[in-house]
Protein backbone atom coordinates (compact mmCIF):
# COMPACT_ATOMS: atom_id res chain seq x y z
CA UNK A 1 0.00 0.00 0.00
CA UNK A 2 1.49 3.10 -0.55
CA UNK A 3 2.35 5.86 2.02
CA UNK A 4 -0.35 8.10 1.26
CA UNK A 5 -2.76 5.43 1.22
CA UNK A 6 -1.59 4.15 4.50
CA UNK A 7 -1.31 7.32 6.09
CA UNK A 8 -4.72 8.12 5.51
CA UNK A 9 -6.35 4.52 6.60
CA UNK A 10 -4.40 5.11 9.70
CA UNK A 11 -6.16 8.57 10.27
CA UNK A 12 -9.68 6.82 9.59
CA UNK A 13 -8.35 3.94 12.00
CA UNK A 14 -7.81 6.73 14.57
CA UNK A 15 -10.93 8.47 14.17
CA UNK A 16 -13.07 5.78 13.77
CA UNK A 17 -11.30 4.74 17.09
CA UNK A 18 -12.81 7.69 19.21
CA UNK A 19 -16.39 6.85 17.54
CA UNK A 20 -16.31 3.42 18.54
CA UNK A 21 -15.26 4.21 22.41
CA UNK A 22 -17.89 7.14 22.50
CA UNK A 23 -20.55 4.81 20.87
CA UNK A 24 -20.18 2.94 24.38
CA UNK A 25 -19.71 5.23 26.70
CA UNK A 26 -22.80 6.28 25.19
CA UNK A 27 -24.92 3.22 25.53
CA UNK A 28 -24.05 3.52 29.26
CA UNK A 29 -24.36 7.47 29.76
CA UNK A 30 -27.12 8.59 27.47
CA UNK A 31 -27.93 11.36 29.09
CA UNK A 32 -24.64 13.09 29.02
CA UNK A 33 -24.12 16.32 26.18
CA UNK A 34 -20.02 16.77 25.97
CA UNK A 35 -19.86 13.23 24.92
CA UNK A 36 -22.73 13.64 22.33
CA UNK A 37 -21.02 16.84 20.80
CA UNK A 38 -17.58 14.53 20.64
CA UNK A 39 -19.63 12.04 18.98
CA UNK A 40 -21.50 14.52 16.31
CA UNK A 41 -17.86 16.34 15.49
CA UNK A 42 -16.10 13.47 15.44
CA UNK A 43 -18.85 11.32 13.08
CA UNK A 44 -18.48 14.51 10.51
CA UNK A 45 -14.81 14.15 10.14
CA UNK A 46 -15.30 11.00 9.67
CA UNK A 47 -17.56 10.93 7.17
CA UNK A 48 -15.56 13.97 5.08
CA UNK A 49 -12.41 11.80 5.51
CA UNK A 50 -14.11 7.97 4.46
CA UNK A 51 -15.54 9.71 1.29
CA UNK A 52 -12.26 11.83 0.66
CA UNK A 53 -10.42 8.36 1.16
CA UNK A 54 -13.12 6.10 -1.18
CA UNK A 55 -13.04 8.57 -4.31
CA UNK A 56 -9.65 7.81 -4.19
CA UNK A 57 -8.79 4.41 -3.61
CA UNK A 58 -12.12 2.48 -3.99
CA UNK A 59 -15.00 1.27 -1.56
CA UNK A 60 -14.24 1.05 2.28
CA UNK A 61 -18.17 -0.62 2.08
CA UNK A 62 -20.66 -2.49 0.41
CA UNK A 63 -24.39 -2.84 0.24
CA UNK A 64 -24.87 0.17 -0.80
CA UNK A 65 -23.42 2.54 1.72
CA UNK A 66 -21.45 4.71 -0.80
CA UNK A 67 -21.63 4.89 -4.45
CA UNK A 68 -18.98 3.40 -6.90
CA UNK A 69 -17.94 5.58 -10.03
CA UNK A 70 -16.38 3.83 -13.29
CA UNK A 71 -15.76 0.23 -12.15
CA UNK A 72 -16.51 -2.68 -9.20
CA UNK A 73 -13.59 -1.66 -7.49
CA UNK A 74 -14.73 -3.40 -4.09
CA UNK A 75 -13.01 -6.72 -4.79
CA UNK A 76 -9.27 -4.94 -5.37
CA UNK A 77 -6.36 -5.64 -3.12
CA UNK A 78 -5.12 -5.23 -0.73
CA UNK A 79 -8.01 -6.37 1.32
CA UNK A 80 -7.49 -5.87 5.58
CA UNK A 81 -5.29 -8.81 6.33
CA UNK A 82 -2.96 -8.22 3.09
CA UNK A 83 -2.31 -4.71 4.16
CA UNK A 84 1.39 -3.52 4.64
CA UNK A 85 1.76 -0.62 6.90
CA UNK B 1 -27.40 -6.76 9.41
CA UNK B 2 -24.00 -5.68 9.70
CA UNK B 3 -21.74 -3.47 7.68
CA UNK B 4 -18.76 -5.09 6.63
CA UNK B 5 -15.65 -2.06 6.50
CA UNK B 6 -12.51 -3.40 4.57
CA UNK B 7 -10.21 -2.24 6.81
CA UNK B 8 -8.65 -3.42 10.36
CA UNK B 9 -9.97 -1.42 13.71
CA UNK B 10 -6.53 -1.16 14.44
CA UNK B 11 -2.91 -1.79 12.08
CA UNK B 12 -0.93 -4.95 12.10
CA UNK B 13 2.62 -4.85 11.67
CA UNK B 14 3.76 -8.00 11.43
CA UNK B 15 8.20 -7.99 11.49
CA UNK B 16 9.07 -11.79 11.31
CA UNK B 17 7.45 -14.64 10.95
CA UNK B 18 6.98 -16.45 13.89
CA UNK B 19 5.16 -19.90 13.73
CA UNK B 20 5.34 -20.59 17.40
CA UNK B 21 3.96 -16.99 18.12
CA UNK B 22 1.09 -17.72 15.95
CA UNK B 23 0.25 -21.43 17.76
CA UNK B 24 -0.19 -19.08 21.18
CA UNK B 25 -2.77 -16.47 19.26
CA UNK B 26 -4.91 -19.32 18.50
CA UNK B 27 -6.04 -18.61 22.14
CA UNK B 28 -7.71 -15.72 21.21
CA UNK B 29 -8.83 -16.98 18.00
CA UNK B 30 -10.36 -20.04 19.14
CA UNK B 31 -9.73 -20.44 22.45
CA UNK B 32 -12.48 -20.56 25.50
CA UNK B 33 -11.80 -16.74 26.46
CA UNK B 34 -11.45 -15.71 22.25
CA UNK B 35 -12.39 -12.47 20.24
CA UNK B 36 -14.92 -15.45 18.96
CA UNK B 37 -16.48 -16.69 22.04
CA UNK B 38 -16.99 -12.91 23.20
CA UNK B 39 -18.76 -11.87 19.62
CA UNK B 40 -20.87 -15.31 19.69
CA UNK B 41 -21.24 -14.65 23.37
CA UNK B 42 -22.64 -11.09 23.89
CA UNK B 43 -24.53 -11.21 20.27
CA UNK B 44 -26.37 -14.00 21.33
CA UNK B 45 -27.21 -13.22 24.66
CA UNK B 46 -28.55 -9.42 23.93
CA UNK B 47 -32.33 -11.15 23.13
CA UNK B 48 -33.09 -11.30 26.54
CA UNK B 49 -31.39 -8.08 28.16
CA UNK B 50 -34.03 -5.92 30.04
CA UNK B 51 -32.48 -2.63 29.27
CA UNK B 52 -31.88 -0.52 26.21
CA UNK B 53 -28.38 0.22 27.53
CA UNK B 54 -27.90 -3.70 27.98
CA UNK B 55 -29.06 -4.39 24.38
CA UNK B 56 -27.48 -1.63 23.02
CA UNK B 57 -23.94 -2.06 24.40
CA UNK B 58 -24.16 -6.14 23.89
CA UNK B 59 -24.93 -5.37 20.68
CA UNK B 60 -22.01 -2.80 20.12
CA UNK B 61 -19.57 -4.55 21.90
CA UNK B 62 -20.26 -7.92 20.19
CA UNK B 63 -19.59 -5.95 16.98
CA UNK B 64 -16.26 -4.68 17.65
CA UNK B 65 -15.40 -8.16 19.50
CA UNK B 66 -15.70 -9.02 15.85
CA UNK B 67 -13.25 -6.95 14.30
CA UNK B 68 -10.75 -7.80 17.45
CA UNK B 69 -11.14 -11.68 16.29
CA UNK B 70 -9.96 -10.19 12.43
CA UNK B 71 -7.20 -8.81 13.85
CA UNK B 72 -6.15 -11.98 15.18
CA UNK B 73 -6.82 -13.60 12.05
CA UNK B 74 -4.60 -11.51 10.24
CA UNK B 75 -1.83 -11.61 12.99
CA UNK B 76 -2.02 -15.68 12.37
CA UNK B 77 -2.32 -15.33 8.73
CA UNK B 78 0.83 -13.19 8.57
CA UNK B 79 2.97 -15.03 11.11
CA UNK B 80 2.13 -17.84 9.31
CA UNK B 81 3.05 -17.00 5.71
CA UNK B 82 5.37 -18.18 3.73
CA UNK B 83 6.64 -21.19 6.03
CA UNK B 84 7.09 -24.70 4.74
CA UNK B 85 6.02 -27.95 5.97
CA UNK B 86 8.98 -28.68 7.37
CA UNK B 87 9.38 -25.24 9.15
CA UNK B 88 6.00 -25.77 10.58
CA UNK B 89 7.05 -29.33 11.64
CA UNK B 90 9.79 -27.89 13.83
CA UNK B 91 8.12 -25.36 15.48
CA UNK B 92 4.86 -27.46 16.76
CA UNK B 93 2.58 -26.83 13.80
CA UNK B 94 3.04 -30.22 12.14
CA UNK B 95 -0.30 -31.43 13.42
CA UNK B 96 -2.05 -27.80 12.82
CA UNK B 97 -0.36 -28.22 8.98
CA UNK B 98 -1.88 -31.59 8.96
CA UNK B 99 -5.18 -30.52 9.30
CA UNK B 100 -5.40 -27.08 7.75
CA UNK B 101 -2.32 -26.18 5.98
CA UNK B 102 -2.14 -21.95 6.15
CA UNK B 103 -5.71 -21.98 6.67
CA UNK B 104 -6.78 -19.81 9.87
CA UNK B 105 -9.04 -22.41 12.06
CA UNK B 106 -10.84 -21.34 14.87
CA UNK B 107 -9.11 -23.38 17.39
CA UNK B 108 -6.71 -22.45 20.54
CA UNK B 109 -3.26 -23.04 21.02
CA UNK B 110 -3.64 -26.93 21.91
CA UNK B 111 -5.76 -26.85 18.86
CA UNK B 112 -8.86 -27.97 20.14
CA UNK B 113 -11.95 -26.17 18.06
CA UNK B 114 -13.65 -23.58 19.05
CA UNK B 115 -17.38 -24.60 20.59
CA UNK B 116 -20.36 -23.25 21.85
CA UNK B 117 -19.96 -24.67 24.87
CA UNK B 118 -17.42 -21.81 25.88
CA UNK B 119 -19.86 -19.70 26.66
CA UNK B 120 -23.43 -19.33 28.34
CA UNK B 121 -26.87 -17.48 27.63
CA UNK B 122 -28.92 -17.98 30.50
CA UNK B 123 -31.45 -15.87 30.06
CA UNK B 124 -30.85 -14.16 33.46
CA UNK B 125 -29.75 -10.77 32.53
CA UNK B 126 -27.62 -10.81 36.06
CA UNK B 127 -25.81 -13.92 35.38
CA UNK B 128 -24.98 -13.04 32.19
CA UNK B 129 -23.51 -9.67 32.45
CA UNK B 130 -21.55 -11.44 35.35
CA UNK B 131 -20.44 -14.03 32.97
CA UNK B 132 -19.21 -10.92 30.20
CA UNK B 133 -17.31 -9.10 33.48
CA UNK B 134 -15.44 -12.87 34.20
CA UNK B 135 -14.98 -12.81 30.27
CA UNK B 136 -13.45 -9.47 30.06
CA UNK B 137 -10.87 -10.60 32.89
CA UNK B 138 -9.99 -13.65 31.60
CA UNK B 139 -9.16 -12.60 28.05
CA UNK B 140 -7.25 -9.28 29.75
CA UNK B 141 -4.65 -11.89 31.55
CA UNK B 142 -4.36 -13.95 28.28
CA UNK B 143 -3.25 -10.48 26.55
CA UNK B 144 -0.79 -10.12 29.31
CA UNK B 145 0.67 -13.88 28.76
CA UNK B 146 0.98 -13.35 25.29
CA UNK B 147 2.65 -9.78 25.27
CA UNK B 148 5.23 -11.20 27.20
CA UNK B 149 5.61 -14.75 24.68
CA UNK B 150 7.00 -12.01 21.39
CA UNK B 151 9.62 -9.86 21.05
CA UNK B 152 8.30 -8.13 18.05
CA UNK B 153 6.83 -4.74 18.71
CA UNK B 154 4.63 -5.09 16.58
CA UNK B 155 2.97 -7.99 17.33
CA UNK B 156 3.01 -6.45 21.42
CA UNK B 157 1.76 -3.25 20.18
CA UNK B 158 -1.43 -4.67 18.63
CA UNK B 159 -2.13 -7.09 21.54
CA UNK B 160 -1.51 -3.77 24.04
CA UNK B 161 -4.30 -2.04 22.09
CA UNK B 162 -6.42 -5.64 22.25
CA UNK B 163 -5.47 -5.95 25.91
CA UNK B 164 -7.20 -2.12 26.37
CA UNK B 165 -10.08 -2.59 25.24
CA UNK B 166 -10.71 -5.61 27.28
CA UNK B 167 -10.47 -3.01 30.50
CA UNK B 168 -13.00 -0.60 28.58
CA UNK B 169 -15.39 -3.47 27.81
CA UNK B 170 -15.29 -4.83 31.65
CA UNK B 171 -15.95 -0.89 32.92
CA UNK B 172 -18.94 -0.51 30.30
CA UNK B 173 -20.37 -4.27 31.13
CA UNK B 174 -20.39 -2.99 35.43
CA UNK B 175 -22.01 0.00 34.18
CA UNK B 176 -24.96 -1.65 32.09
CA UNK B 177 -25.02 -4.47 34.90
CA UNK B 178 -25.85 -1.64 37.53
CA UNK B 179 -28.54 -0.52 35.53
CA UNK B 180 -30.05 -3.50 35.07
CA UNK B 181 -30.26 -4.03 38.58
CA UNK B 182 -31.67 -0.73 39.40
CA UNK B 183 -33.91 -1.26 37.39
CA UNK B 184 -34.91 -4.93 38.95
CA UNK B 185 -35.24 -3.35 42.02
CA UNK B 186 -37.54 -0.43 40.79
CA UNK B 187 -39.83 -3.40 39.48
CA UNK B 188 -39.92 -4.99 42.94
CA UNK B 189 -41.33 -1.77 44.69
CA UNK B 190 -43.96 -0.66 42.53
Amino acid sequence: MDPKQAQMLREIQALEFVAVELTLYLDTHPGEQEPLNDYNTVAERLNQLKAHYERTYGPLAAYGSSPVEHRWRWIEEPWPWEVQY
Amino acid sequence: MWLYEKKLQYPVRVYNRDLRMAKFLMAQYGGPDSELSAAVRYLTQRYTMPTNKAKGLLTDIGTEELAHWEIIGTMIYRLLQGATPEQLRREGLGSYFALHDQAVYPADANGVPWTAAYIQATGDPVADLHENLAAEQKARATYERLIRLTDDPGVKDTLRFLREREVVHFQRFGEALNDVQEEMARKKIF
